[in-house]
């Protein structure tokens, strides 16, 4: 357990700097070390699937951010806080992690199974689905219906981009 | 005319790694319903290997293999196959009912719609990741027009 607290913990401090840092490349390299500390968030977790999906997610998403800001010339603003911003979101950070304690405090303890659900899945997802990868299990054929709600997100945001950046049939 | 792309060392490296990360969202992509992974990894391992292309060798070389059009192309037919498959599941009884048979746990061709469903999901995720990075690389913003005509 401890090495998650670490790596957590690196995970903040480096996104804190990703925001500080005035350079959009090494801000842009921030952003990428957060995810790569969740990647080893999720393969320590046991998660391998979340692991290397959001690696290489993470990769690609650096890959675009770097192609979509850095070199085109964008103009960086950095506007300094003012005193009232600042203390009003210092005090909504600090009721937003009071209220968020709260809510934990009911939760299970961490990693106990106790969801109905869940242990149907995990005692029935071989013999029903014949995938022995309870993850695709559960996102292909239990779940069907959300992972076709995500392939329906993903298309639309894909029409978004394409949209705002076609250069054919613009209205100059 | 200038050459596109980067030095030759990316080039001739590029060449060599391109197959074996292609290679490996194949395996990550037919594999997913054995080993982690699954249609949405695979995919972007492939984009990624297109895009491994497009970085090293210049937009165009990269384009000529897998052309704008055909990219929106695969991705329309990704969502299609998806909806096609969630549709068979009719001729059993209910939306998303695995129709097809199970086979043996642990074999390749196994485990009924969610091979099938992975790979729509691969080409969905991956024409549209790569659609939308072609998109950024062709896009020009205007201050870069007006400094290359100076």
């Amino acid at each position: 357990m401890i090495e998650l607290h670490v790596i957590l913990i690196l995970m903040i401090i480096v996104a804190v700097m990703a925001i500080e840092i005035e350079d959009l490349l090494s801000s842009i390299i921030a952003l990428g070390a957060v995810g790569m500390g969740l990647s080893l968030q999720f393969l320590l977790l046991k998660a391998p699937d979340l692991a290397i999906t959001q690696l290489v997610v993470e990769i690609l998403s650096l890959i675009i951010l770097i192609k979509a800001t850095v070199g085109t010339g964008i103009p960086i603003k950095k506007e300094k806080m003012s005193l009232a911003y600042l203390c009003f979101g210092v005090l909504f950070i600090a009721i937003f992690l009071g209220l968020g304690l709260k809510a934990v405090k009911e939760l299970p303890a961490f990693g106990y199974p106790l969801m109905k659900m869940g242990s149907q899945y995990i005692a029935e997802a071989v013999k029903r689905t014949g995938a022995t990868n309870i993850v695709a299990a559960i996102i292909l054929d239990f779940r069907g219906y959300d992972t076709l709600g995500e392939a329906t997100i993903l298309f639309t945001s894909v029409i978004g981009v394409l949209a705002v950046l076609r250069k054919t049939g613009k209205i100059k | 005319m200038k050459e596109r792309g980067m030095s030759l060392i990316v080039k001739r490296i590029t060449k060599i790694t391109v197959s074996l990360i292609f290679l490996f969202g194949v395996y990550i992509l037919l594999h997913g319903h054995l080993t982690p992974g699954g249609g949405f990894a695979g995919g972007v391992i492939i984009a990624l290997s297109f895009i491994h292309l497009v970085l090293a060798f210049g937009k165009e070389s990269a384009l000529r293999r897998l052309s704008e059009a055909a990219v929106s192309v695969i991705e329309s037919c990704g969502g299609l196959m998806f909806w096609g498959i969630a549709l068979l599941g009719f001729m059993g009884g209910y939306f998303f009912l695995n129709v097809l048979p199970k086979g043996r746990p642990f074999d390749l061709f196994s485990s009924g719609i969610i091979m099938l469903c992975n790979i729509a999901i691969f080409l969905k995720v991956g024409a549209g990741l790569f659609s939308i990075f072609i998109a950024l690389a062709i896009f020009r913003m205007p201050s870069e027009d007006k400094r290359e005509n100076d």
